[in-house]
């Protein structure tokens, strides 16, 4: 299986994670969309490892998972903090800062 | 068994390899589409986990099992089942309102989704994207050793990084979750006045009718015959009086007596989405 078609598909995901990011209003769902568009980004990375031969994309997309683990851990805190003082998980309710 | 068919996946024939890049990409491309389309957030998630599932087989395939395995562990296992226990608390059945509060955005997006469509495309196409390296002892059973050795020398400041980062977002997230007690926490006496002065001192009659049924949602019959509203919790009441059934719908109106009205504020879990303006 050639890499190309990898990156292909790795592409189509990223766009459909950020139409979704674009689209949606429910703060968990955008969350699911940026996970989306970081897995595509990391299967592109495994392609690219297979591309050369080496192993190093490998390494960088374990870096990104761990940094996706950390920054869902985050996000679902902050989300929670807003939805307990807003009783809504949408993004058109966090408005505060908007003027 | 089938650990040891994803080792040796880096050697799979190309026929099959590309037969299952196929279907899973079929699978993933649609998987996607639904989860932006989908209106619950509980549907997203699942069709988000078959996304993580095809994407980690990819990986087997494409001669990363270590990989495939941290997906399935820490994606579909760990991050997936933080959604899903956000989502019970936000609430479950909150949907999506259809209504565009910017107008014209979902025009807008999709115009920029194509956009960054065509633009990603002509980049991948314009790259030279050349054949796959040979397989070689790193795409098989090595991969694991190969990945070891590369992490813990040639990125071994980055892992370390990863420490910190872990532990910051480990603790960030109990700050976050902290919540401080607006009024103390009341004692033993203070609970027992509370119920003396409530004028109900024993505890409430149970549900249920002794050898007729004794389902939570069936009210304990009163002496004179009529049925007991204290016996059913007010959260069970509301909501077969919204679904229009159930033994203890046929309950008076507005019989809460005032015991566990709190009940009904924990329960609104879809009370955002009709509250929005």
């Amino acid at each position: 299986m050639s890499p190309g078609n990898f990156v292909a598909l790795a592409v189509i995901l990223f766009v459909i994670g950020a139409v979704g990011v674009l689209v949606r209003r429910n703060a968990l769902v955008i969350f699911m969309c940026v996970e989306l568009m970081l897995n595509a980004v990391n299967l592109a990375f495994v392609a690219f490892a297979r591309q050369h031969g080496n192993l190093d994309g490998q390494v960088i997309a374990f870096f990104v998972m761990v940094v996706a683990a950390a920054e869902v851990v985050v996000g679902l805190a902050i989300l929670m903090a807003i939805f307990r003082a807003r009783r809504s998980a949408s993004v058109d309710d966090a408005n505060l800062l908007k003027y | 068994m089938i650990a040891g068919h994803l080792l040796a996946a880096g050697q799979v024939t190309s026929t099959a390899a590309s037969v299952t890049f196929w279907v899973l990409a079929v699978i993933s491309v649609a998987a996607g589409l639904g989860m932006v389309l989908a209106r619950r957030a509980v549907h997203c998630a699942v069709l988000l986990a078959v996304v993580m599932l095809s994407l980690a087989i990819l990986y087997a395939v494409a001669g990363a099992p270590f990989l495939a395995f941290v997906q399935i562990i820490v994606y579909t296992g760990a991050v997936l089942m933080l959604f899903l226990f956000v989502l019970m608390i936000v609430g479950v059945s909150t949907a999506d309102s259809l209504r565009e509060t910017i107008p014209g955005q979902r025009l807008a997006a999709g115009v920029a989704g194509i956009a960054l469509l065509v633009l990603l495309s002509l980049i991948v196409g314009h790259a030279a994207i050349g054949p796959a390296a040979p397989a070689g002892p790193r795409y098989g059973v090595g991969n694991l050793r190969g990945l070891a050795t590369l992490i813990f020398t040639k990125y071994v400041f980055p892992f370390e990084i990863t420490a910190a980062l872990l532990i910051t977002a480990a603790l960030g997230a109990m700050v976050l979750a902290h919540r401080e007690r607006t009024t103390p926490k009341p004692t033993q006496r203070d609970l027992s006045r509370q119920r003396m002065a409530g004028g109900h001192p024993s505890p409430l009659p149970g549900p249920g009718v002794y050898a007729r049924h004794n389902a939570v949602d069936f009210p304990a019959l009163l002496p004179d015959g009529s049925p007991s509203e204290l016996s059913v919790s007010p959260i069970i009441v509301a909501r077969e009086r919204d679904l229009g059934t159930g033994p203890a719908a046929a309950l008076p109106a507005g019989g809460d007596a005032g015991n566990g009205t709190a009940g009904h504020q924990e329960q609104a879990g879809s009370a955002p989405e009709e509250a929005r303006p």
